[in-house]
């Protein structure tokens, strides 16, 4: 059985990473932001599991464990807020989100 | 093709032959236990005792003009019913269904899929179950499918963790997500529904919850939202959702036997390894997951339906405090050496 | 048949990654990504970790992002205001960065070619050493992290509340109109297709400043 090398999926990670990036430097819709963040989370993910493959080290899936975590924090409490603000504002679009700025 | 994958695809090829007649079998039944219930005598022309009835169902259902309603999301709305089924047919392949067996001297164990991580496999594959209510909700742009899938993505959510904790229970004991090793460890002990009877019971509820099953059918309520997700489903998309509606139903009831009824073993019985041993197996979790059915339906006519906030509150306030309470007592009963 | 499950995955992984960057309607996206972490749970399973794919789809794919569409439901978002949609610099700018980045990891991940993992064993993709591990070296991470997901729960009901609720009456005033501002979108509309709420004024009057 031919193995696939560790580092194609590297390689996967990090054009998953790029892609999010775009995606949440370019998006202003919020939501689509936050699938940005969730996609960039996820590519991190991928590399820690495929180190912990190449090292045969345990502690990269438990760290993944500990992001998927917080991640389930991080989305209960941002989308909460985007609640909040769509309250407010009737509106989610960041660019619009600008009471703060002067 | 290997040996192996030969032996798997002949163990799915069972699976799949007992899941598609799930839904034409419990369309019978349901029809004539709520008749039954009801006093009244239900399908009784075609065949039999209204044996046929699901043939000529099915017939009807795929003879019936099929409408797409012009402002729907055309690929989601397409891609719904096939998606409900996918998640359906794929859980059964942890479900262990006889003892292991000898075949053409290869020892074969019974189930599609032997993997440590078992009932992991069986929540998560259950778990995207409601992507199918949620795009066909969305998809069918009618408020009564929105609202629908609104409130199936609330609930499925919710009662979700009460299954799971209740699930984890039964777990710790054993030490082993593979289900065979759960049967096996209820054969040398004691079916885990005496010890862990508050963990079966959340399992109960949750399971009808995650069946959108009454008393918690809100998703499709029919007095409120028409038919709720399904609203625009007709001819045999329909049908698709009734049959992954049945096929959920019996997969619950499979891992809900195997979990707390001892799955495909009967105690102080031991199956031959062989041929025969392996069908009795597979005959006696079809028996427990029919009676299983058979209680599904028994409450369904039975019961009212909840309202959205009862629902909620039962889950996040009864449900799950209790699941927790029982994952604590197994934990040190199982740390006390009790079990 | 290993590489084949690898390059049928990453390329589904790639693909639906694009839409969900791409794809101007929300619910698309969360359905791209929904795939995406799909094909990486797959491709954890290749890695020899199927915990961690389980616990993806389980907790990611079956919780998180059903989060995420609920929201987008509730909300009604439809389509991102066209005025936004086109390349602009910020988008070029953004796909350059990407660009560098990748092309500098790539170059990385190509240069120190790792030598050849060690083959899966039974013992190393077992579950129960990770368990040992997990409740002994990281204990203390651990419980933190279940700290963190109950201040998670109580903030997100806390912001999530209707204005002007009082804290302690949450449950018994769900039924009761009236009492919230009018303006409410959550409780306005019928048609779910239909952005049915205007746009207040004083927003329109900060763009015009």
């Amino acid at each position: 059985m031919s193995s696939v090398p560790v580092s194609w999926y590297l390689l996967l990670a990090a054009a998953l990473f790029a892609i999010g990036t775009i995606g949440a430097l370019t998006r202003r819709n919020g939501i689509s932001i936050f699938l940005s963040i969730e996609l960039m989370l996820n590519a991190a993910n991928l590399t820690l599991v495929a180190y912990a493959r190449q090292l045969d080290d345990r502690t990269g899936q438990l760290i993944v464990f500990f992001v998927m975590a917080v991640a389930a924090a991080e989305a209960a409490v941002g989308l909460a807020l985007f609640i909040a603000v769509f309250r407010q504002r009737h509106t989610i679009d960041v660019n619009r989100m600008n009471l703060m700025r002067w | 093709m290997s040996p192996e994958l030969i032996a798997i695809l002949a163990k799915y090829a069972v699976m799949f032959a007992v899941l598609i007649n799930v839904a034409p079998i419990m369309n019978w039944v349901e029809r004539r236990a709520c008749a039954y219930i009801q006093d009244r005598p239900g399908p009784n022309r075609v065949g039999p005792l209204g044996l046929f009835q699901p043939v000529a169902d099915a017939l009807k259902f795929m003879f019936k003009e099929d409408v797409t309603p012009s402002a729907a999301d055309k690929p989601l709305y397409l891609m719904a019913p096939a998606l409900a089924l996918l998640p359906a047919f794929t859980t059964f392949v942890v479900i262990p269904f006889g003892p292991d067996i000898t075949v053409a001297g290869r020892a074969v164990r019974l189930m599609v899929a032997d993997v440590d991580t078992g009932v992991l496999v069986f929540l998560a594959l259950s778990s995207l179950s409601v992507y199918s209510l949620v795009m066909a909700g969305y998809a069918s742009n009618n408020k009564f499918s929105l609202l629908g899938s609104i409130r199936a993505s609330a609930q499925l959510i919710s009662y979700e963790l009460a299954l799971t904790i209740a699930v984890l229970a039964v777990i710790i004991p054993v030490g082993s997500f593979n289900l065979a090793d759960v049967v096996a460890y209820q054969r040398a002990h004691v079916w885990n529904f005496l010890p862990q009877i508050i963990g079966f019971l959340v399992f109960l509820i949750a399971s009808f919850a995650e069946t959108n099953r009454l008393p918690f059918d809100l998703p499709e309520a029919e007095s409120e939202l028409v038919a709720g997700f399904h609203t625009e489903y007709g001819s045999m998309r329909f049908a698709l959702f009734f049959q992954a509606e049945y096929t959920n139903m019996a997969a619950l009831s499979a891992l809900g036997v195997t979990l707390y009824f001892g799955g495909w073993s009967l105690p102080w019985i031991e199956f031959p390894h062989n041929l025969l041993g392996g069908v009795l197996g597979l005959l006696t979790l079809l028996a427990k997951i029919g009676i299983c059915m058979a209680v599904f339906v028994w409450i369904r006519w039975t019961f009212p339906r909840f309202r959205y906030d009862q629902l909620m509150r039962l889950g996040w306030k009864v449900l799950l405090p209790l699941a927790i309470l029982n994952l604590i007592l197994v934990a040190a009963m199982t740390l006390a050496g009790w079990l | 048949m290993e590489t084949v499950i690898f390059a049928l995955f990453a390329a589904l992984a790639l693909v639906s990654a694009i839409v969900v960057v791409t794809h101007k309607s929300p619910v698309y996206s969360t359905l791209a990504l929904v795939l995406t972490l799909f094909s990486t749970a797959v491709l954890y399973v290749l890695l020899g970790a199927p915990f961690v794919g389980a616990l993806q789809i389980l907790v990611y794919a079956g919780a998180i992002v059903v989060l995420f569409l609920f929201v987008i439901m509730l909300l009604n978002i439809q389509k991102e205001e066209e005025a936004h949609a086109g390349f602009g610099a910020q988008t070029w700018t953004a796909i350059l960065g990407a660009a560098i980045f990748l092309g500098m990891m790539g170059l990385i991940f190509w240069r120190s070619g790792s030598p050849a993992a060690a083959p899966l064993t039974p013992e190393s993709v077992a579950l129960k050493p990770l368990a040992a591990q997990l409740f002994t070296t990281y204990l203390l991470p651990f419980e933190i992290v279940g700290l963190l997901l109950l201040v998670a729960v109580i903030g997100a009901t806390v912001a999530a509340r209707k204005p002007g609720e009082e804290l302690g009456h949450i449950g018994e005033h769900e039924y009761v109109s009236g009492e919230e501002p009018r303006t409410d979108p959550l409780k306005s509309g019928s048609d779910p297709h239909q952005p049915s709420v205007a746009e207040p004024a004083y927003s329109s009057q900060r763009e015009a400043s």
